[in-house]
């Protein structure tokens, strides 16, 4: 009965997070959302008994995709804070 | 007008997971049991995780298919950067030493752990991909503390190492081509080696790929000089 | 099943959030959550009533490490763009802007 409690809690924070992540106003809050709705689509891998997908999530999907959006955000604030001056 | 937009589509969203949840929620017992043939086949395939034997030597194809995407994928990357591609650049800015000195300690544990996760991908959850995340991830923080430039373009030995998975892979595809078999088929004896061997060269060239994803990307400093 | 029926929904959230949002890197977020809804569905319907299945999660492996590929494409695109143009968004098109 545990574990339905826990997975119920898991999907609620999933959309959540996702939710944030496509209507946060600030930029870098988005992201970094999308970076926590990441790590918790690793805890959902993990709870499907698909730990290679887990593994691969943690580091590709949030990790990677996450530094990837990051760096685009620091990029534009750049060239924002760039072009005021 | 624009509200009404916004609203039809999100009626149109609500209104597919109400009809897709209602007809998961009724679907009949699956007709094929998939699982169990990949168990039943298992022995053959020359690993002992069936994830591994599923998509390096059941489902070979989409693996090797899959590497040559990246390889297309990262090309698009070095057209859209231009000729920043071509110079390595280093990290503008003043890295801290905290930074320097912790990406040092961390780097080699992170090879040992990308060999570790490849080596384990045989009989426990791991393998090639894992382990080439984990590789590009150590290249990307000794980027990041300022230590080493990105990856500049025109060297040979980078390229080499670029596609060396996606040769090596097609290498043992094509080989038993030679002595009348089909593409794709490993002799069982030497399954497991030649999967550790493909897998070798597809973490070496996904650690690789996947850094180059995150290096490669546009400058700010660069204009459009056309 | 519990899990496919999440992954319908940030299918459809994300879908949702492609369309509407204007902003290149919400696209972008969007594309990638929406993909990730599609591999809950892959494996939550897979392994509904409770033995893991193998051959979706290998097709998910593969799924995620393209689906960066194709994040990691479009954001050097984005990044062109955003050289070429000032910002991340679509330009507007045709004389009755």
């Amino acid at each position: 009965m545990s574990g339905l409690a826990f997975d119920i809690l898991l999907v609620a924070a999933l959309l959540w997070s996702a939710a944030r992540a496509l209507t946060a106003a600030d930029l870098f809050r988005a992201v970094v959302m999308f970076i926590v709705f990441g790590l918790l689509m690793a805890l959902a891998w993990a709870r499907l008994d698909a730990p290679d997908i887990a593994l691969a999530e943690a580091a590709i999907g949030a990790g990677l995709s996450g530094a990837l959006l990051l760096d685009t955000v620091g990029h534009l604030r750049a060239k924002k804070n760039g072009s005021r001056q | 007008m624009k509200t009404l937009m916004r609203l039809l589509v999100l009626a149109g969203c609500a209104a597919f997971v109400a009809v897709a949840g209602m007809a998961m929620l009724v679907l009949p017992e699956p007709p094929i049991r998939l699982a169990a043939r990949v168990s039943a086949e298992l022995g053959n395939s020359g690993v002992k995780h069936p994830v591994t034997a599923v998509l390096l030597n059941f489902r070979g194809y989409d693996t090797l298919l899959e590497i040559a995407v990246l390889l297309l994928a990262l090309l698009g990357i070095a057209t859209a950067a231009g000729g920043d591609a071509v110079t390595g650049r280093r990290l503008h800015g003043n890295p801290q030493a905290f930074l320097q000195s912790l990406a040092r300690l961390l780097a080699p544990l992170m090879v040992m752990t990308a060999g570790y996760l490849l080596w384990a991908g045989s009989h426990r959850p791991g393998g090639a991909f894992q382990a080439g995340a984990v590789l590009a991830a150590g290249i990307v923080l000794l980027y990041l503390s300022g230590l080493l430039p990105a990856p500049a373009g025109p060297s040979w030995l980078l390229r080499l190492g670029l596609v060396a998975g996606f040769l090596v892979f097609v290498a043992v595809t094509a080989v038993p081509l030679f002595s009348g078999g089909q593409l794709l088929q490993y002799p069982p004896d030497m399954a497991g080696a030649l999967i550790l061997l493909i897998e070798s060269g597809l973490t070496l060239s996904l650690g690789l790929i996947l850094a180059a994803l995150f290096l490669w990307l546009p400058d700010e400093h660069e204009e459009a000089e056309e | 099943m519990l899990f496919a029926l999440t992954g319908i929904v940030l299918f459809a959230g994300g879908i949702a959030g492609m369309i509407l949002q204007s902003h290149l890197l919400r696209k972008i977020m969007a594309f990638n959550i929406f993909g990730s809804g599609a591999f809950l569905v892959l494996v939550g319907l897979g392994q509904r009533d409770g033995q893991i299945d193998p051959v979706p999660q290998a097709m998910v492996l593969t799924g995620i490490v393209v689906s960066v590929a194709a994040t990691a494409l479009a954001l050097a695109l984005a990044r062109r763009l955003l050289n070429l143009t000032g910002e991340m968004r679509f330009p507007r098109e045709g004389p009755d802007d």
